[in-house]
């Protein structure tokens, strides 16, 4: 399996890679490649040039400022597990990377090309919903931020406009009384999820103050489960509440039925998902 | 399409290529360059028989392209072995019968050799995590764990 020819170009800085896709119509970029070389080899896509970026330092890296921690689009899975910045400030990413694919793919795979591909099945759209993180994105018109949430519209559709580029995301570093969960239920090793739930709650003595729970893989695109959140803010969470929340992610699902299960199991799975999340960022949250 | 020139280090030989931009790493090493220690099992990025060492880290060649490698140090399993005979990951597969047919050995190997140098003393759930991207039909993966405990052995004694 051979993708369509293609002319290759290297991108040598974050302008130049914009140039070069106002340049070179209908061109792509190559990140990891490892979404868009088995599409390619597949020939569901068969882009007439591809722009590596693989080779732009300025996409790279995880530095913190302030209360924010900066994340290269370019960093790969490996290196978000290896962070000692995001052990410490935000285990969430950590324990998604750690679950995204195999070693060889966490090797090339890029938190950037994973963000903005569009497989519903990709972990890191959930996790930057869980996690509040705001988009930087550049473009021939300038630098804008998009927050996460609203930036994912359907499957291989988002809010990334003609010839941006994803530059950088920015999540809050976790903070005394916030907690996060993240639960995947996958059929082995390497696959992409049956159903999965990042979950970030933050607490006010014993008070919900606010919970975010999104899923990843039972809908078109990765979705927050709002009516799930809202029976839950604003109070002492207990395993009755819980349990409403849960039903209230079952009726969220909009899961294409495939061999990984139907619609109802997965719907369950996805609430199985969210409550184990919510207990997990709970007792984190507790301390 | 016009032919682009790479050159990279190949287990510690120069090698210059001409290389279309769509052709795979693992073509170019197994076709241009005639190393077929290097196996193509799903050609899908899933299964890791064409694991490679790419600048120190472990990548499946099916996914990479040839015109990434320009300027990269690589290694096959065929770099394993040196003068004084088999490396430590081939002799312990040799012993623990860490193969039957062969055919993901040479990914396994790759594999396990970068890994030993990542974690040189790991758990065997660490070898199971660490092994996860290569995929093997025949042995049950019990006899590659244990051959990957014993490499790390020998080469912790070395
Ligand atoms: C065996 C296997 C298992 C996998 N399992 C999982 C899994 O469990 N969970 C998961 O989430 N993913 C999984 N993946 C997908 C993998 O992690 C991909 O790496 C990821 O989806 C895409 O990232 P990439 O860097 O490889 O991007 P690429 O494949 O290079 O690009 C993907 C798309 O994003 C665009 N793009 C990339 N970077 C940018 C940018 N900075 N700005 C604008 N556009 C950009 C590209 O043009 C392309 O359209 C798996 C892949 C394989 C092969
Ligand atoms: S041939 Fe490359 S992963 Fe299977
Ligand atoms: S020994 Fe046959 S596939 Fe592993």
């Amino acid at each position: 399996m051979i993708p369509a020819e293609f002319e290759y170009h290297k991108a040598t800085s974050i302008q130049d890679a914009i140039n070069q896709l106002g340049a070179h119509e209908d061109s792509k970029l190559l990140a990891g490649g490892h979404s868009l070389l088995p599409m390619m080899k597949l020939r569901f896509a068969e882009p007439p040039t591809l722009i590596d970026i693989n080779g732009i330092e300025e996409l790279r890296g995880i530095r913190l400022e302030g209360d924010t921690i900066c994340i290269g689009a370019m960093t790969t899975e490996n290196e978000l597990i290896e962070s000692e910045i995001l052990q410490q400030h935000c285990p969430l990413l950590v324990e998604a990377a750690r679950l995204v694919a195999d070693p060889q793919v966490r090797n090339r795979g890029t938190i950037g090309g994973d963000v903005v591909h569009g497989d519903p099945g990709n972990d890191h759209p959930a996790v930057m919903l869980a996690l509040d993180a705001t988009l930087v994105l550049q473009g021939p018109g300038g630098e804008r931020q998009q927050p996460a949430n609203g930036f994912f519209l359907g499957t291989y559709w988002n809010d990334l406009q003609e010839h941006e580029i994803l530059v950088e995301l920015r999540v809050p570093v976790i903070r005394q009384g916030v907690g996060h969960g993240y639960s995947k239920l996958k059929r082995k090793t390497g696959d992409y999820a049956v159903a999965g739930s990042p979950v970030v709650v933050e607490l006010d003595g014993d008070v919900c103050r606010d919970i975010r729970i999104a899923l990843t893989n039972v809908a078109p695109m990765a979705i927050r489960a709002e009516a799930a959140e809202n029976v839950l803010r604003g109070k002492v969470i207990d395993d009755a509440l819980i349990e409403q929340a849960a039903a209230e992610v079952i009726a969220a699902c909009d899961p294409a039925e495939d061999l990984r299960g139907d619609i109802q199991y997965k719907s369950h799975m996805a609430a199985e998902m969210a409550r184990r999340s919510i207990r997990a960022a709970l007792q984190q949250a507790r301390g | 399409m016009a032919k682009q020139h790479v050159s990279f280090n190949l287990n510690g030989k120069h090698v210059d290529a001409l290389v279309e931009p769509r052709e795979l790493l693992v073509h170019t090493i197994r076709e241009t360059l005639s190393l077929t220690g290097t196996h193509i099992g799903c050609e899908s990025s899933h299964c890791g028989a064409c694991t490679v060492d790419l600048d120190g880290k472990s990548v499946k060649s099916c996914t990479v392209l040839a015109v990434q490698a320009d300027g990269a140090e690589l290694k096959t399993v065929e770099g394993l072995a040196d003068a004084d005979g088999l490396h430590a990951v081939q002799q312990a597969f040799i012993e623990e019968h860490g193969l039957q047919c062969g055919f993901c050995t040479p990914g396994m190997l790759i594999r396990a050799y970068r890994f030993l140098q990542e974690n040189p003393n790991p758990t065997e759930e660490e070898i199971r995590w660490g092994m996860s991207g290569n995929l093997c039909r025949c042995t049950g993966y019990q006899n590659i764990v244990k051959a990957v405990q014993t490499a790390a052995q020998t080469l912790q004694q070395a």
